[in-house]
């Protein structure tokens, strides 16, 4: 078996699907056992399901809307091969020698690749060529293998449209012929063309033919470039290029890094044989950013990620792997840790079906909706006579959580696009005082009230400083952003909006009489300072010249200018408070980063380390409990040991370690303190204790030095 | 011209339409004729015929083969990855599928030598028959005896046949410890300049006349001639521009006669192509859509070597970083760099002699992963936790070839890398993330 990981170690491989479908178990039953709150977990677990479905499917529909652009130019590509190989032209017969290469560069996000070339085999196994065979860096690793699977996929995937017999056919003269060689399928190829010339009807790859019915080119796709032994790619092109006449052979590079890495792995009498075009993807923040913007930004969605955990996430992205395939997962986790843990998460879903889940509440889980921080705190700012109906009457209760679910899907609506208001505004100042990307602001946003922080207002103090048409053209991009959105107040601002930049516009008109007089009152002082001044008096101009400016009368652009902002103020103060402020956020908010942190970017030598400090937490056992710094001497060998080398230096002696060892262990046992066989060492100690350190070095944490005999060295240092 | 390819044994016509095929080769065809003999006559047992690249073996060997149509096997030892399928194509293009298959798997020299025999002495030749090994150089790595029993295999299989072995290079180069038959030794020498230009006029535009891409040759050779003489490299670069050369034709401005306004319109282009001769960056497709493109922006040039930009996670980045640093700083330097109260130590007196020179000069060094990750901690500002992720981003930079491992796979106690990437590229990726290298280098102390 292989893994798709470039880690080392060891992965562990699930039972394949025969095998699973013997347990019962379906995903239901594992997602209700250990629930939080069994009695509504199977809503929960529907609507979990049914928003993941959605995420999976928007996803999918996203990347290949993003990969589109890619995908139609390679497919031109192979298509402009394969006819330019029938026309005579001078062009085309020059470069007949050349095998046709796409160099397709990816981005280092290696795991989302395979999506990729999945939709690119597919789409070209439909539109241009029956023949497509991609291989992996992993499964070729001499020529030998390389030729083999090329030989086996592209036989094989056309045989699995022609009829059973002519298959087996296939697959056994594949087997008998001792040697898979390019001849062997150059003669399979001409075999096979001119059948489908003859015209076998009723296939299905009538339509796919159709394009080039002579001569469809065999693509070959080479997933991880970098990843193939350059000897093996090297010879692998040589051959192919002494059959290039007969075959129609192309080839597809996926690149990680650079598209240089072809002169690195190639010498130049093989890149010579080849025709290279370039293609570029998307990097992959930009489409995470798309991503983002789908999934995160949209209120559609009732599942939403508080701060913390979407800045775990980011980071992971953005300091770790690049690979949004990743960051989808991690945002399946939240949602199904979410759905498993918080009971309340029933409410999480579409509107009406959550006004009619209010309804369904039991008593238990409302008194759980008393508990929560964000009601307690809307509680208590009620009347005490109300506050009294909250926590007894359990009818009432659920018409104010309506209510309150409604507003929370209103604060949603109003947030998201005032949130790409600003970030319009504020994307283009310079040295970005509030991010470059909406994900930073959208950060900012949900840790606390934004108008508070210092970058939110030396941004508005840029803005202040913008000129005229660079503003108008900020605002009218703002009002574009608003008009999709149906929220009531959204749109009011929408209109108020309008009404600003049509006064701007006015302005333009009127524009042309005013301005002299504020000259006036600027030059005049520095008309004085022309002449001659000492240091004092200078100052005293400077100032008064300072002072003039302030209390200057204001344009009447500055004035509006002045009035657009405060109105964007506003805005932002009346819809993009953080989350937490918003009653029954709870509901809809993931909000335990340190799960998710815990289960996608794991530290095993923490864990291991935690392990054999205190083995309790693994092995559940009451007697292993102790307390701070004491080695229970009931706890496994390793975990003594361990203790044990802690108290040591750089260097350990083993005699010294044995006989500490063995003196712990006999208090284990029982014996008297006193008696003479105390912390005696015997040859099962002996044994234990030698199991134990070996293990340990396992561990990394100690290794065997020529230093200085019957020690070894201790390899770690101070806590985790 | 055909004088030379004058020769009992074979029609007149034929030899004609071969000198026709083989221009500025007719000396070395001349030869190999003279040395084939007569169709039924036997021939020397081993030829070897070198050469550098594109000077014409295989073309020469493969048309007086098809022209003359002589029995004949030509095998490229690329493709051969085992002997068995040396064997069994010449057998088959002998014999037919039937002796191939005659073959027991995985067949030693000695079967092969048994099963060409029996098959001999059912068809003997009546006519020399000839295997021809292109990229013969492969030979010696195959096993010992398989290149000296080739050079003899006349006197082996006892039938008319000839192994002519096409290679690069010299037969010193060859000759096994144990000596053996020493084979004829034909050279193929370079094409001169002259040649060049008859050749490459030879495949002419259908739609100009041949003076007019003979001319457009001429001017390339004058440009190229002094850095390219491969004849393959010269045709795509021919091929390459010769739609700008025609481009002033197409929009009437020049006529096809007016050599000299050709060559001004021509030259800067041709100058802009020399950068980047041999490195085939970009098809004909889209080396004219750069033309386009830089005349719009005049912008430098970009081809496949300008796209080194690579993008990569942050930790990545410092990871990387990491590694150069300890392949090109000596250990016992690491403390200076990288603890706080290192006090002085002067370049001078820390030396050891061998250190004297650039460390960038004797390439990067292998280093251990606890050194790496050491210096990464220290390098990169925040804290950062040993994750899983850490590591295993080390093992992706090693499949993108940024790093190289240098210990055996199998190692799994403390393994060994290099760093593979080049001093403008760390240096790239260095300023994206703020990091000053050039300060933690030994050798710009």
């Amino acid at each position: 078996m292989s893994t798709s990981s470039v880690s080392k170690g060891c992965f562990v491989f699930k039972p394949s699907a025969k095998k699973k479908k013997k347990t019962t178990l379906t995903l239901e039953d594992h997602f209700m056992r250990g629930c939080e709150d069994a009695e509504n977990s199977e809503i929960r677990f529907r609507l979990c399901h049914d928003l993941w479905d959605k995420i999976k499917t928007d996803t999918e529909a996203l990347q290949d809307e993003l990969n589109r652009n890619i995908l139609d130019s390679l497919l031109d590509f192979t298509r402009k091969c394969s006819s330019t190989r029938r026309h005579s032209d001078w062009a085309s017969q020059m470069r007949a020698s050349e095998i046709p290469t796409a160099a397709l560069v990816l981005g280092v996000n290696v795991p989302d690749h395979d999506m990729t070339f999945q939709s690119l085999s597919d789409l070209l196994q439909q539109s241009v060529t029956p023949h497509v065979a991609s291989v992996q860096a992993k499964e070729c690793g001499a020529l030998k293998h390389l030729m083999k699977r090329v030989l086996e996929r592209l036989m094989d995937t056309v045989v699995d449209d022609e009829e059973e017999e002519e298959a087996e056919q296939t697959r056994a003269q594949l087997n008998t012929s001792v040697h898979c060689s390019l001849s062997t399928l150059c003669a399979w190829y001409n075999t096979n063309t001119k059948k489908s010339d003859t015209g076998t009807p009723g296939k299905k790859r009538s339509s796919a033919v159709r394009d080039d019915p002579l001569q469809p080119p065999v693509v070959i796709i080479f997933k991880d470039l970098e990843a193939f032994n350059p000897k093996v790619l090297q010879d692998f092109i040589l051959i192919c290029s002494r059959y290039i006449e007969r075959l129609p052979l192309m080839f597809i590079f996926g690149i990680a890094t650079s598209p240089s890495t072809i002169q690195h792995m190639l010498p130049h009498s093989v890149t010579s044989l080849l025709c290279i075009e370039l293609f570029q993807s998307l990097s992959c923040t930009q489409h995470l950013a798309t991503v983002i913007d789908k999934l995160i930004l949209a209120p559609q969605f009732p599942f939403k990620l508080n701060g913390k955990v979407l800045q775990v996430l980011i980071s992971i992205f953005l300091y770790h792997d690049f690979s949004v395939r990743n960051f989808i997962k991690g945002i399946q986790l939240a949602l199904l840790e979410h759905f498993h843990s918080q009971p309340l998460s029933v409410l999480c879903c579409k509107k009406k079906a959550a006004l009619l889940n209010v309804m369904q509440l039991g008593h238990q889980d409302l008194e759980r909706v008393r508990q929560l921080q964000s009601f307690k705190r809307y509680a208590e700012k009620q009347e005490a006579q109300e506050q009294v109906h909250l926590l007894t009457d359990d009818p009432h209760l659920k018409e104010v959580c309506q209510k309150l679910i409604k507003d929370l899907r209103k604060y949603h609506k109003n947030y998201y696009p005032t949130l790409r208001c600003l970030h319009t505004l504020t994307s283009s100042l310079p040295r970005y005082p509030l991010g470059k990307q909406i994900r930073e602001l959208h950060l900012i946003c949900l840790e606390k009230n934004i108008w508070e922080n210092e970058d939110y207002q030396s941004a508005m103090k840029l803005l202040k400083m913008l000129a005229k048409d660079q503003l108008i053209a900020l605002l009218q991009r703002c009002e574009e952003t608003l008009q999709s959105v149906k929220s009531k107040k959204m749109k009011s601002a929408r209109v108020q909006l309008g009404d600003t930049l049509a006064r701007f516009k006015q302005l333009d008109t009127g524009a042309a009489e005013s301005p002299p007089s504020v000259e006036d009152s600027i030059t005049s002082p520095v008309k004085n300072l022309q002449k001659k001044t000492d240091l004092f008096q200078l100052q005293k101009t400077l100032l008064e010249m300072n002072e003039s400016r302030r209390s200057k009368k204001l344009s009447p652009f500055e004035v509006l200018r002045n009035e657009a902002l405060q109105f964007i103020d506003g805005l932002v103060k009346s819809h993009l408070s953080p989350p937490e402020s918003q009653t029954l956020n709870e509901v809809c908010y993931y909000t335990s980063s340190a799960t998710v942190r815990r289960h996608l970017n794991a530290t095993p030598r923490t864990s291991i380390q935690a392990a054999l400090n205190s083995p309790i937490y693994y092995l559940q056992n009451e007697r292993l409990k102790t307390e701070d710094g004491v080695i229970s001497n009931a706890a496994p060998d390793i975990c003594i040991v361990y203790k044990l080398h802690l108290e040591c230096g750089r260097l350990i002696n083993l005699y010294d370690w044995l006989e500490a060892y063995a003196t712990v262990v006999s208090a284990a046992e029982g014996n008297e303190p006193d008696s003479d066989d105390f912390g005696k060492v015997d040859d099962v100690k002996h044994a234990r204790f030698i199991r134990a350190v070996s293990e340990l070095e396992f561990l990394g944490f100690i290794k065997s030095t020529k230093q200085k005999t019957d020690h070894v060295a201790r390899l770690s240092w101070g806590g985790c | 011209m055909s004088a030379l390819l004058h020769h009992p044994g074979y029609e007149e016509e034929r030899l004609r339409r071969l000198s026709e095929q083989l221009p500025c080769r007719e000396l070395q065809a001349g030869m190999l004729l003279s040395l084939m003999g007569q169709p039924h006559q036997y021939s020397y047992p081993s030829v070897f015929i070198y050469g550098h690249r594109s000077s014409g073996k295989s073309h020469v060997m493969q048309v007086l083969l098809k022209e003359l149509e002589l029995p004949h096997a030509t095998v490229s030892c690329v493709e051969c990855v085992s002997v068995a399928l040396l064997f069994e194509q010449v057998l088959l293009s002998f014999f037919g599928g039937d002796a191939a298959s005659l073959l027991p798997r995985s067949p030693s020299l000695s079967d092969f030598v048994r099963v060409y025999r029996q098959q001999c002495s059912q068809s003997p030749a009546k006519q020399t028959r000839y295997i021809v090994m292109e990229k013969a150089e492969l030979l010696r790595d195959a096993d010992a005896n398989l290149l000296p029993a080739l050079l003899r295999l006349q006197e082996l299989v006892e039938d008319n046949v000839t192994v002519i072995l096409l290679t690069e290079i010299v037969w010193d180069r060859f000759r096994p410890n144990t000596g053996c038959f020493e084979p004829l030794l034909l050279h193929f020498p370079d094409y001169s300049k002259g040649e060049l230009q008859q050749i490459l006029s030879r495949d002419k535009h259908p739609s100009y006349s041949a003076e007019f891409y003979s001319s457009y040759i001429n001017i390339l050779l004058g440009v190229f001639y002094s850095v390219c003489r491969d004849l393959r490299e010269l045709r795509h670069l021919a091929a390459l521009n010769f739609s700008k050369f025609c481009e002033p034709l197409a929009e009437g401005k020049v006529k096809e006669t007016d050599t000299h306004k050709l060559w001004r319109n021509m030259e800067p282009h041709l100058k802009k192509a020399m950068q980047t001769v041999y490195l085939r960056e970009v098809s004909s497709l889209q080396w004219e859509q750069m033309q386009q493109m830089e005349e719009k922006e005049n912008g430098a040039m970009r081809g496949l070597s300008a796209h080194t930009h690579v993008e990569l996670p942050y930790y990545s980045k410092f990871l990387l970083i990491a590694a150069y640093l300890a392949s090109y700083n000596p250990a016992r330097t690491d403390k200076r760099f990288f603890l706080k109260h290192h006090g002085k130590i002067k370049k001078t007196n820390f030396l050891k002699k061998n250190e004297k020179t650039s460390n960038h000069l004797l390439g990067p060094k292998p280093f251990p992963l606890d050194r790496l990750l050491a210096i990464f901690y220290s390098v990169v500002d925040s804290r950062v936790a040993p994750t899983a992720s850490i590591f295993s981003q080390i093992s992706s930079l090693v499949t993108l070839q940024l790093l190289t491992k240098v210990s055996h796979d199998d190692q799994l106690d403390s393994p060994k890398y290099k760093c593979a990437v080049s001093m403008d590229f760390i240096r790239a990726i260095s300023r994206t993330v703020n990091f000053e290298i050039v300060n933690y280098l030994y050798d710009f102390l």
